[in-house]
């Protein structure tokens, strides 16, 4: 490994600003990278850190602040004056068109003409050089989530970048997938790529980086050497005060709460994925994690078990003894299933409207309409209950929607859904895109409802949140359900395996222990 | 190359709600000045045009019945549209709904003519709503069966009514004393709204008929529905979020199916206060477009029950002005129109600069010192 701690910078930024309308995003922050070095970029959502990539690849320019490429000062107005420094940036969304090949893919993004037969072989051998195989005639919609991002990859390496940005590289990706990435990224930088890596992930960051920026709130915090750091202090430095941790209660399950019995649904749209055969089992008082990379039937799934796109079959899902394979999703609320969507916003709040407004979303069997009108004072003080019970950061019962960070709208969604005395709970994404404080809050509170007797079901892709959260998981992959594992007598390695889809078919499920 | 303007339009992270309010207003004085400037261009004193157009046609008790008597129709058909608008169910085929309104309640009023009762007009009314929300029900079943697209399919059959009109006033409901002319006969008294200056002498030689209190009574019903009841406020989800309307388990279908019912039904009975009301008959042109200048009305009174009374007399007073600077200006017809289109067309412009602010491009050389 190159330990360039030393030397000149390749890039340096000095006192960097930007200004938006509602929020001063960066704050008078330095940054430099030097040739060779992994630099961390760490804070939590709304820190800085994207803005501040964006600026340095020409996206956004900046209010004030300085910017020297190998000594000399710059002005990057556009990412393509970035791509002529040799700037390179794989974004966290792909930016690829599902229904051609990879090659062509590449060609579209390429300045000039390409030979595309030329251009396949360039892309074999860059793509084997940095251990990142891949087909170059494939059609970008047959690949999984780990090779498109190869594709991103590869696509920027073609251009012999000095500088690449990764941005939340491995939120996709198998725990596999990601000690390979890091092997390229290791050889990038042996070779004297810079390379800055955006995460809010401590333990990656840990093993991977040379150097870490903590931001928060916009301002430069700390510049710190994450290999001798703990994460518990990283965690501290990035959400600027003590870090909570979760409590598990001793576990007693109840009777079955939601069984599914060989549920197979076609996928949703062209690219969806058709579910096969899902079978499980959901006790009071348990919760069970589905781990998986997204778009292998999770949406399908989900929307399934909530009633969204109710199955043909009426026997494929029971709530309570009860079959509901038919029923929509009001009905099946109204017998005790609830969910709280990946989507917050637009799905679990409607963004213009105010918190209590969109307490009535789902709540309206809780006593707040009176005769088809609305109660305005049974709905106020509902509103005003989640806001207090869940400490909701928030300008009152009458803020939209809109107006909540991510974090405290997940928190408001969750309140909202619990208050109706649930007997099973549906989270999709749980913590996605909430700041690290929030997210031990809510992760507590799933697992305090299960000790109350819910059943919840965690459909997830944070690896490290399903087993720090669910007594068991299960893994889905193109649609079809792995056995089910006990947290305890499972780990990172066998569920990251089962992620890419090889695991023991239709073994019998594990008989779980009733109260 | 896209086209590259010296400016572009950035959302703004919170409109503001007291903007919004006072964007129709803004709309109306911007409407205003370029209306009189308009007036100078054809050659007249824009201050004579100004009282000819908006005070003359209001300054006396028979104008402003003038006024409600117009006013009424417009307000009824946008209160209905304005619920379905609130869902993203837009019904653009009032005016056809409306045909068919006055078609039902034709029916009775002619099958009727010579042994009606006081019977007859609340049953005529009753009719003429249902027709409305029957030819609405086409538009609503092949929306929310077959996903047709709700626009193309009521505007469509806009055109069907106005043939089925014409075919009934040409053919099997043409008064036989009519000498070939295309209308059917003068409805009876009892198919008629009572004139209210029968009650009210002050009310002397105005047309202004009962019908109104139909719209009175119609819009804090519309106020209640659309802002106080859950279903209103289900409405309002399945269009500001459709995802969170599935979410919550609103059933679209169920949606479709009330928004364009009540837009049909509110659009029939403005159907019925026509001819039973001023018209007191069915022909082939008894209508100035209602059904569409509604649809400004709805967008005028920003879906509000309360903003929709006040959009639907701005509307009428163009249509009288119009008429009057036809009258004593030898103005063009089209000159309403022009009004009409100039408001709509402010309107649209100010909600672009609600939601948007103008920002000027970056020089593309622009320093990144500031």
């Amino acid at each position: 490994m190159n330990e360039s701690t030393n030397g000149a910078p390749l890039i340096a930024l000095h006192n960097i600003r930007k200004q938006y309308p509602a929020v001063l995003a960066v704050d008078d922050v330095s940054l430099s990278v030097r040739a060779g070095e992994i630099h961390a970029v760490l804070g939590e959502n709304g820190a800085g850190k994207s803005t501040l990539m964006k600026i340095i690849y020409g996206a956004v320019l900046p209010d004030a602040g300085r910017i020297e490429w190998n000594g000399s000062p710059v002005t990057i107005t556009s990412p393509g004056e970035a791509r002529e420094l040799g700037i390179a940036m794989v974004f966290q969304h792909f930016s690829l068109f599902e229904s051609i090949n990879v090659v062509e893919n590449m060609a579209l993004a390429l300045p000039g003409k390409y030979d595309l037969k030329a251009l396949a072989a360039r892309i074999t051998e860059v793509s084997q050089r940095y251990g990142l195989p891949l087909n170059p005639w494939r059609s970008v919609h047959e690949l999984s989530v780990g090779e498109r991002q190869r594709v991103e990859i590869v696509r920027c390496l073609l251009l012999s970048p000095k500088l690449l940005i990764m941005d939340e590289p491995t939120s996709v990706l198998t725990p596999q997938a990601v000690d390979q990435l890091f092997e390229t990224l290791r050889t990038l930088a042996a070779e004297g790529t810079a390379i800055v890596y955006i995460s809010h992930k401590l333990d990656e960051i840990r093993r991977l980086c040379h150097r870490a920026t903590v931001l928060r709130g916009g301002r430069f915090i700390a510049e710190v050497d994450p290999r001798v750091e703990t994460e518990r202090r990283l965690a501290e430095l990035m959400i600027g005060r003590e870090f909570p941790e979760t409590q598990r209660h001793a576990q007693a399950y109840g009777p079955v709460a939601l069984e599914v019995m060989a549920l197979s649904v076609p996928g949703d749209g062209p690219f969806g994925t058709a579910l096969d055969r899902i079978t499980l089992r959901l006790h009071a008082g348990q919760i069970l994690g589905i781990a998986g990379i997204s778009g292998n039937g999770q949406a399908e799934l989900l929307a399934a078990l909530t009633g969204e796109l109710p199955p043909d079959d009426a026997q494929s899902i029971w709530l309570n003894g009860q079959p509901v394979g038919r029923m929509g999703a009001s009905a099946r609320r109204k017998l005790g299933l609830v969910n709280v969507p990946e989507e917050r916003l637009g799905r679990g709040a409607v963004p213009p409207m105010s918190l209590t407004q969109n307490a009535l979303l789902t709540s309206y069997r809780q006593g707040l309409v009176y005769r088809g009108l609305i109660d305005n004072d049974a709905t106020t003080a509902y509103a005003d209950n989640c806001i207090r019970e869940f400490d909701v950061r928030c300008g009152g019962n009458t803020a939209a929607a809109q107006s909540l960070s991510g974090g405290n709208l997940q928190k408001y969604i969750v309140g909202r859904e619990l208050r109706q005395a649930p007997k099973v709970m549906i989270v999709a994404q749980p913590t996605w895109g909430v700041d690290v404080a929030a997210s031990a809050l809510i992760r507590q509170q799933l697992i305090d409802l299960a000790a109350r007797g819910v059943a919840v079901l965690v459909i997830s892709e944070d690896l490290g949140e399903i087993l720090e959260v669910c007594n068991q998981v299960a893994v889905i992959a193109g649609g079809k359900l792995s056995p089910v594992r006990d947290v305890s007598a499972t780990n990172a390695q066998e569920i990251g395996t089962w992620m890419s889809g090889l695991f023991p078919q239709d073994e019998p499920a594990p008989v779980v222990r009733a109260a | 190359m896209p086209l590259r303007l010296p400016f572009r339009l950035i959302p703004r992270a919170q409109p503001s709600q007291r903007m919004l309010l006072i964007a129709p207003l803004l709309a109306v004085t911007l409407t205003l000045v370029v209306g009189l400037g308009i007036f100078a261009a054809l050659g007249q004193n824009p201050l004579v045009a100004f009282r000819v157009f908006f005070i003359d046609p209001v300054s006396d008790i028979n104008g402003v019945s003038e006024l409600l008597l117009k006013a009424s129709p417009l307000c009824l058909i946008a209160l209905g549209l304005a619920i379905g608008f609130r869902a993203n169910i837009w019904n653009i085929g009032a005016e056809g709904q409306m045909y068919l309104g006055g078609i039902f309640a034709t029916g009775l009023a002619i099958h009727f003519h010579e042994n009606g009762g006081p019977w007859l007009l609340p049953a005529m009314i009753l009719a003429g709503a249902v027709g409305g929300a029957l030819w609405a029900s086409i538009t609503a079943f092949l929306r929310a069966q077959l996903r047709t697209n709700e626009i193309l399919v009521s505007l469509m059959l806009t055109y069907v009514a106005d043939l089925l009109v014409k075919y009934l006033v040409y053919g099997p409901w043409q008064d036989p004393q009519s000498n070939n002319f295309p209308f059917t006969v003068s409805f009876s008294d009892d198919a008629l709204f009572p004139v209210l200056m029968n009650w009210w002498d002050w009310l002397e030689g105005t047309r202004i008929n009962l019908s109104l209190l139909i719209t009175v009574v119609a819009v804090p019903l519309a106020w209640l529905f659309m802002d106080k009841s859950f279903v209103g406020f289900q409405l309002s989800v399945a269009g500001l979020a459709p995802a969170a309307a599935r979410y919550a388990g609103f059933s679209e279908k169920r949606m479709v199916w009330i928004a364009l019912l009540i837009g049909g039904a509110a659009a029939g009975l403005a159907g019925v206060t026509e001819v039973a009301g001023p018209i007191g008959q069915l022909n082939d042109r008894w209508t100035p477009g209602y059904g569409f200048t509604a649809i400004i009305v709805a967008a005028l009174g920003r879906l509000n029950a309360f903003g929709i009374v006040l959009a639907a007399l701005l509307m009428a007073l163009l249509y009288l002005g119009g008429e009057a600077a036809q009258i004593s200006l030898q103005l063009p017809k089209a000159i309403s129109q022009v009004f009409q289109g100039l408001l709509l067309m402010f309107l649209l412009g100010c909600d672009v600069l609600v939601n948007y602010r103008v920002a000027r491009r970056m020089p593309a050389n622009a320093l990144v010192n500031a």
